[in-house]
């Protein structure tokens, strides 16, 4: 029987630079999840629903995009804002067909009926363009350069772009806009809102495309590369539940900071797991997330920026 | 009492004694069956099934017995969830990973240290029971999505165990369950029953074990609810914050449904284990955990026997697929992707049934397949009124 060794000074092995460089791509990473959790957020603020179907709204964005892009040779950035419309239309389509009728149903029976719309979506992705795996036709492709002597890759600065874009959008139009006040309105009290003469409707369907919408541009983020678009992108948008639980449910700033946090949590676990702590088991990092949030959550029930449910009696 | 067999007598000239739906005392209230003369149709249906549990195995051959086993196994395990999300309210899409705790129970102590049968599946369910127990605090601090999330990340932190753990749970590869006894006494269900002259196969004298199971957890699930335990989780459901005002504790009913709802879960994966001889982590992942909602809500949320229906409809509705996707009927959908007409493979058809399955039952019935029962019931009870 052999003692373990006691662990190696951090410098030693991890330099500063794979920590910078770690940090960068948990950024990147981070920026992806933060995407998928604004689509998440925004439909649950509106209407009080945890959509799972979102994750298979990012997989067919990423699946419209390379359609437009590679299929009928369009511009990248024309395909990606039409596979953005086209979210954006099968959001409100969904929202109009199924979640309508559901208002004012428990929340077990609305979150069923999304994971059902996961089953059904996904499977018709994979029917029409196949399990294999596809390059989704951006420009970036796997092209790199040096910043701060690291070395990123250009889909990751578009992908923090995109998302600093999103979050300034999301900003701007909750902040300035008339439809926007009316959706922070019916987030808060729909009854009362309503009251007010705000289209309850409207809300709904404008929430469901900007979450078709977002969707779209997480999934050609998540897709972007070599050959990386394939039926279990999907998958990966589940990785972003922790991001907006951590975050808080309801608020889109928490969606923004969980996505970073988890994408961070993510890498850090990739570079330090098999180092300092491996008798974790492997490929710690894809259920770290889950763990952080587990934690969080406990001390803070309604996550880091989430409404405090009032009860009373 | 004489005074209440006259007048039912006067009301209905022809018959003797009370009128069938008419107790007389408690006990015969809580009586789950009365006398043959009183709920005659009721013990049809028992006897009936009864006698079917016995004779289908002699009738149906293996493969279909091997479904129907699965279907019964789907079953005890959707009771467990229906004990927790039916009748206690609490959304849990972790049962998976109390189904795979049962499992590699099983594998451990009667496979690898070769336990009796009765002894494992008692340790399993004994597991069962205190992991849910652990995780039930949980329940009480998160509430409706919260919780929904949180037991979905125990499903990929427990498939990320079983992938780890290698000495007990085999690792990413899974481990056999071959070598574990299958002896009751004098029964041994691997080999097969001997009963009197005649031999049965495994599937056999697997479907009876199951089932019967199925028939002791039903009734012992049935008999929770319907007790004090069970009002309080029914309070709890309809309404938390007023059960907790009249003084019921949320905390120990609450995890004491996740307890006993991970036993059902446990006992189910250990059984799953000995019918398939291997088990591996994949197998415990978010896909069975959905499964398992899909059961109880297309079957009937809040009920014991909507739970087994559950089972059996979608398990069963997804082999009797599988086994006829050759048929003319399928061809124009489902293809093998070797350039044939068609849409969809049979796992897509299959996933994409399951889905549409879900969403409709949810938007047109949500009270699922129990429904129906309900309906039909209440058609002849009142009979010919419409109401």
């Amino acid at each position: 029987m052999t003692l373990p060794l006691p662990a190696p000074p951090l410098l030693a092995t991890i330099t500063g630079d794979d920590l910078l460089q770690t940090g960068f791509s948990g950024l990147a990473v981070g920026c992806k999840y933060a995407l998928i959790a604004l689509g998440f957020s925004v439909v649950f603020k509106a209407t009080g629903v945890i959509n799972f179907a979102q994750a298979s709204l990012v997989l067919l964005g990423a699946y419209l995009t390379f359609n437009f892009s590679q299929t009928w040779e369009l511009n990248f950035y024309v395909g990606l804002l039409l596979a953005m419309a086209g979210g954006a239309l099968l959001g409100v389509v969904i929202e109009a067909l199924v979640l309508r009728r559901l208002v004012g149903e428990a929340p077990a029976t609305v979150i069923m009926v999304t994971i059902g719309l996961l089953f059904v979506l996904d499977n018709v992705v994979t029917a029409v363009w196949g399990p294999d795996n596809h390059n989704l036709g951006d420009p970036w492709g796997i092209q790199t350069r040096e910043v701060l002597g690291v070395t990123v890759a250009d889909r990751d600065l578009w992908t923090i772009g995109f998302t600093a874009l999103a979050v300034l959008g999301f900003f701007v139009f909750f902040r300035y806009s008339t439809l926007g006040l009316a959706m922070r309105a019916a987030a808060f009290d729909s009854e009362v809102a309503m009251a007010q003469g705000i289209p309850a409707r409207r809300v709904y369907r404008v929430a469901w495309a900007i979450a078709g919408m977002v969707a779209a541009l997480a999934g050609a983020t998540l897709a972007a590369g070599a050959s990386q678009l394939s039926p279990a992108t999907g998958a990966l948008a589940l990785v972003a539940f922790p991001a907006i639980i951590l975050g808080g449910l309801d608020s889109p700033l928490g969606a923004v900071v969980g996505g970073v946090i988890i994408g961070l949590v993510q890498q850090f676990t990739a570079l330090l797991a098999p180092e300092y702590f491996d008798w974790v088991g492997e490929s710690f990092e894809r259920v770290s997330p889950y763990l952080v949030m587990i934690l969080i959550l406990l001390i803070r029930p309604y996550g880091l920026f989430g409404t405090k449910e009032v009860r009373r009696v | 009492m004489a005074t209440v067999h006259a007048l039912t007598d006067a009301l209905r000239p022809g018959r003797r004694g009370p009128a069938p739906g008419l107790a007389l005392s408690y006990a015969d209230e809580i009586k789950l069956l009365r006398s043959p003369r009183r709920t005659p149709w009721r013990w049809l249906l028992v006897v009936g099934g009864l006698l079917l549990f016995l004779w289908l195995p002699t009738y149906l051959g293996d493969p279909g017995l091997r479904v129907l086993a699965l279907c019964g196994i789907f079953a005890l395990g959707a009771i467990g969830l229906n004990l927790l999300t039916g009748y206690t309210g609490q959304i849990s899409l972790g049962h998976a990973f109390f189904v795979g705790v049962g499992a590699y129970t099983a594998a451990y102590f009667g496979s690898d240290h070769g336990w009796p049968m009765p002894a494992y599946l008692a340790l399993a369910a004994l597991l069962g029971f205190v992991v849910g127990g652990v995780i039930g605090p949980f329940a009480l601090r998160l509430r409706g999505n919260y919780l929904v999330v949180v037991t979905l990340g125990l499903v990929f932190l427990g498939e990320h165990l079983w992938n780890n753990w290698d000495s007990v749970t085999g690792g990413g590869n899974g481990t056999s369950l071959g070598a574990a006894p299958m002896t009751v006494g004098p029964l041994d269900f691997k080999q097969g029953l001997e009963l009197g002259s005649e031999h049965y196969t495994f599937e056999q004298s697997f479907f009876w074990l199951v089932w019967a199971l199925v028939i002791v957890g039903a009734l012992l699930a049935k008999n929770l609810v319907r007790s004090r335990a069970g009002r309080a989780m029914q309070a709890i459901r309809d309404r938390d914050l007023s059960a907790e005002v009249i003084g019921v504790s949320p905390a120990r009913y609450k995890v004491g449904a996740f307890a006993w709802s991970s036993a059902y879960a446990a006992l189910a994966g250990a059984l799953y284990g000995l019918l398939q001889q291997y088990v591996s982590p994949g197998e415990f992942g978010l896909f069975l955990a959905i499964t398992y909602v899909a059961m109880i809500i297309i079957g009937g949320l809040g009920t014991i026997f909507g739970a087994i229906v559950g089972a059996l409809f979608v398990w069963g509705g997804r082999s009797l697929i599988e086994q006829n996707s050759g048929q003319a009927l399928f061809d124009p959908l489902i293809t093998s992707r070797s350039g044939e007409a068609g849409i969809f493979t049979i796992g897509e058809l299959n996933a994409v049934l399951f889905g549409l399955a879900i969403v409709l039952f949810l938007l047109f019935e949500p009270r699922g397949l129990a429904a129906f029962w309900f309906r039909i019931k209440t058609w002849f009870l009142t009979w010919p009124f419409s109401y």
